[in-house]
């Protein structure tokens, strides 16, 4: 998986309400779900992003609530892979079980600036800044979980078995 | 080499005879919650698994109670897809209004989780039975899908940080204040992937109210899991609930801990988190006069009885200041009644407070007490992150049902101490 597109910053402690404000989670509609992520941090948000882009965070990513809502908003908006200094537990499992690419990487997230092209090359563990020409290693992820985002996520791996 | 009380109880529900932190196990499961928001999406998630049924009936509960009693047409849909789906697959353990309550008050008072248990739910407080010795952590609804579909999830093993309590909380203090002063002293990432595991001298003097407070909150530190020591305390309430038999795993001599905090009960004060982290906790002695325009007394952290019988006691016979809106929600429909019946929902009516019927409501800014731009309000909720109870704009002081109380007698954030030194 190799993914270019142009880095979207925000800071440290991003929650999930506001990556998805709990007054649209009474819909699990992707597309709606989209239209409304980072509104409370971000309005510029859903009218920047493009497809691939990358989103770049400082610590504790993700912290709040357990609604897989905010992943999948973050997907579906068409972010490819969010890099982060860390991300809080619960984001960090639902983005691995919806497939959501996320990659805990401290230099990265302070070597990228807002609006850097980014190339993203996850099986090589390997995040370029296109724009300055930096260069970032990031530790791959452990076996079985390397195979449960192999599989497509945690539904597919149960589907066909492999995890049981 | 030893092993903390969740890697005991995850060794055990993983099948080995040992487990070690950063270990990638698949545990079987005692328990699979989920809510009114999170349900439907692990419904979906269900379908594509083309299963026959769950796992086990019995293992099985969804709690319509995040925006029920019903708030709007799609919410009437959200709750109507849960029903539909544990009527059509026999789920036991189905919570609608009427018998509902917010899950994580509800499922210890109907004895659905006992010690030892390994219980996920998606919803982020699901670490609130750590208090009866289980482990239990919020997942998200995928996991919840196939945790319905095979009784199992996959779990890093936590290190884990231990408490130490020793002395007595002091009057008005309660466990709400003891873990807004931990978070205020590890910082919302404090305890990031890791374990909180409490024990000590100080565990005997407090309450299954302030323990479930206390594990509530854990995840506000980042921990996977909040879990406490098992005593008679515990024993009790699981006997009294009508809970299944107990499985006691007590921390190894020898187990390591990342490190050990001493936190001595007898020195915390009344304390409250100030926009827009649960880290930004401060004492009385910290701040000056804030004004107020709502307070709320309520959620899975503060709408037990106790919570309600301590700022009953604060406001019986008084009024509630000019201008402040208190709302009052009893976490469960036995909570509402006991309340009733111990003559506390005629106080609150009394001093001029709403008494709602129980619901997580103005806790996520669902609905039922949502704030403007530019107001603030004190609750006894556990998040006060931007937005998180209204507009953008509108401020979330977290504390106790005691300072809750104390506030809204004076319509500003007040202790506890100085309303009952008056
Ligand atoms: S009361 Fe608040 S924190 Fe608790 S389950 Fe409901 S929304 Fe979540």
């Amino acid at each position: 998986m190799k993914y270019t597109g142009s880095a979207i910053k925000y800071g440290d402690n991003v929650d999930t309400d506001v990556i998805i404000p709990a007054r649209y989670l009474n819909t699990s509609d992707h597309a709606e779900l989209a239209s409304h992520c980072m509104e409370d941090i971000d309005k510029t948000f859903v009218s920047r992003v493009h497809k691939n882009d990358v989103m770049i965070a400082g610590q504790n990513f993700g912290c709040g609530s357990s609604r897989e809502h905010a992943p999948i908003a973050i997907k579906a908006s068409g972010i490819s892979v969010v890099i982060a200094k860390s991300f809080a537990r619960i984001f960090y499992r639902n983005s691995i079980n919806i497939g959501l690419a996320i990659v805990e990487c401290p230099e990265a997230a302070d070597g990228i600036s807002d609006g850097d092209k980014v190339e993203a090359d996850l099986d090589n563990g390997i995040i370029r800044n296109l724009t300055t020409g930096a260069e970032f290693r990031t530790e791959p992820f452990p076996e079985f979980i390397q195979k449960i985002i192999e599989n497509g996520g945690l539904i597919n791996s149960v589907a066909n078995g492999s995890v049981k | 080499m030893g092993m903390t009380m969740t890697q005991k109880i995850l060794a055990a529900h993983a099948g080995l005879d040992s487990v070690q932190a950063g270990q990638l196990i698949l545990a079987d499961l005692d328990l699979v919650l989920g809510n009114d928001i999170t349900s439907p999406v692990a419904i979906k998630e269900f379908a594509k698994l083309k299963k026959n049924g769950v796992f086990d009936k019995d293992k099985i509960t969804m709690v319509m109670d995040h925006f029920a009693p019903n708030k709007d047409i799609k919410a009437a849909e959200q709750c109507k897809m849960c029903r539909d789906f544990c009527g059509a697959n026999d789920v036991t353990h189905f919570y609608d209004v009427g018998e509902m309550g917010i899950e994580h008050a509800l499922l210890p008072e109907k004895g659905l989780v006992t010690a030892g248990n390994v219980v996920i739910g998606a919803d982020s407080h699901t670490c609130t039975y750590g208090a009866l010795g289980a482990f239990s952590t919020g997942v998200g609804s995928t996991d919840m899908a196939c945790g319905m579909a095979i009784g199992k999830a996959w779990f890093k093993v936590p290190s884990a940080i231990r408490f130490n309590l020793t002395g007595k909380l002091r009057k008005y203090v309660t466990g709400k204040d003891v873990i807004l002063h931990i978070i205020g002293m590890i910082g919302v990432d404090g305890a990031l992937y890791r374990s909180m595991e409490f024990t000590g001298e100080g565990l005997s003097s407090l309450t299954m109210s302030d323990r479930l407070c206390i594990s509530n909150m854990a995840i506000e530190a980042g921990a996977k899991n909040g879990i406490f020591e098992v005593d008679d305390v515990t024993l009790e309430y699981i006997r009294e609930h009508g809970g299944a038999e107990p499985n006691i795993y007590k921390s190894d001599d020898d187990a390591i801990y990342d490190e050990t905090i001493d936190i001595d009960l007898s020195a915390i004060e009344p304390t409250v988190s100030f926009p827009h982290l649960p880290e930004n906790a401060k004492t009385f002695d910290q701040f000056g006069d804030i004004k107020i325009d709502q307070v709320v007394i309520g959620s899975c952290t503060n709408g037990r009885l106790e919570d309600l019988q301590i700022a009953a006691e604060i406001m019986k016979g008084r009024k509630c200041a000019e201008n402040v809106r208190v709302i009052v929600i009893p976490a469960t429909q036995q909570i509402y009644l006991d309340a009733m019946e111990q003559g506390l929902l005629k106080i609150f009516i009394e001093s001029g407070a709403v008494v709602s019927t129980p619901t997580c409501g103005p806790c996520l800014g669902g609905y039922m007490g949502i704030l403007a731009a530019g107001e603030r309000a004190v609750a006894t909720t556990n998040r006060n992150f931007v937005g998180r109870m209204g507009h953008t704009e509108s401020e979330v002081y977290l504390a106790s049902p005691a300072v809750a109380a104390a506030s809204a007698l004076t319509g500003k954030i007040t202790s506890p101490w100085e309303v009952a030194e008056k």
